[in-house]
């Protein structure tokens, strides 16, 4: 979603972004024209007139489970975007009885929250497992 | 998913051309407060519905459509800008 009209992603779309990606974009590209969208969720630029870099998770609820900020010139890393959707969706499935640590990533150990692991948490998790291998 | 729009040069607006409307100088009101309030993490995501293109076609989407969907709602500053 940004400000561009919808004619403007069509243009984008067709001439730019197609040959990045097989068959254009897949999923619909949003206009906000008066950035109304983006002052609710708080990431409108009023002075520059642009919506700033913001990603939000919203699970099948409504909730929003995630998000990030960015100011423009820095792009996002969709691979850590992905990881905390499977890390969600991990959690979700498993009606809270799981929880992901610091460094989780598909694979990795869960932790499973209660009264025996209170004091313990060094025993499961250690902090090397806070990075990638 | 969403309804098909006519392709058309109009934008919806409401009230004289550079006078708000009492109706929308009260509903912005009521979306400044939302957006002080509404973002947090383990609550509802604000309902909106916007135009949009998809596949080439022209859509509204709204997102309480997508319920029962995990959703990213991804911003950006503008098309055809670097990153």
């Amino acid at each position: 979603m940004s400000v561009d009209s919808m004619f403007v992603h069509k243009m984008w779309d067709e001439t730019e972004l197609s040959k990045m990606v097989d068959g254009g974009i897949p999923f619909p590209m949003l206009s906000d024209g008066a950035g109304r969208v983006g002052t609710i969720y708080g990431i409108y630029d009023a002075d520059a007139g642009v919506e700033t870099r913001g990603r939000f998770i919203i699970d099948p609820d409504g909730i929003i489970q995630g998000y990030e900020v960015l100011t423009p010139p820095v792009g996002r890393n969709v691979a850590e975007s992905l990881r905390q959707i499977q890390a969600f969706q991990l959690v979700r499935a498993s009606k809270g009885t799981e929880a992901t640590p610091s460094g989780w990533k598909p694979g990795k150990p869960t932790l499973k929250p209660g009264i025996d692991l209170v004091g313990k948490v060094y025993t499961e998790w250690k902090t090397d497992m806070a990075f990638d291998d | 998913m969403g309804e098909e729009l006519d392709v058309s040069c109009a934008r919806p607006v409401s009230g004289a051309v550079g006078e708000d409307s009492p109706e929308t100088a009260e509903k912005e009101q009521q979306e400044e407060k939302e957006a002080k309030n509404m973002i947090m993490v383990g609550r509802k995501a604000p309902d909106f519905t916007a135009p949009a293109y998809h596949k080439c076609k022209f859509v509204n989407i709204t997102l309480s459509d997508y319920a029962g969907k995990w959703v990213v709602l991804c911003f950006y500053p503008g098309d055809f800008t670097f990153v």
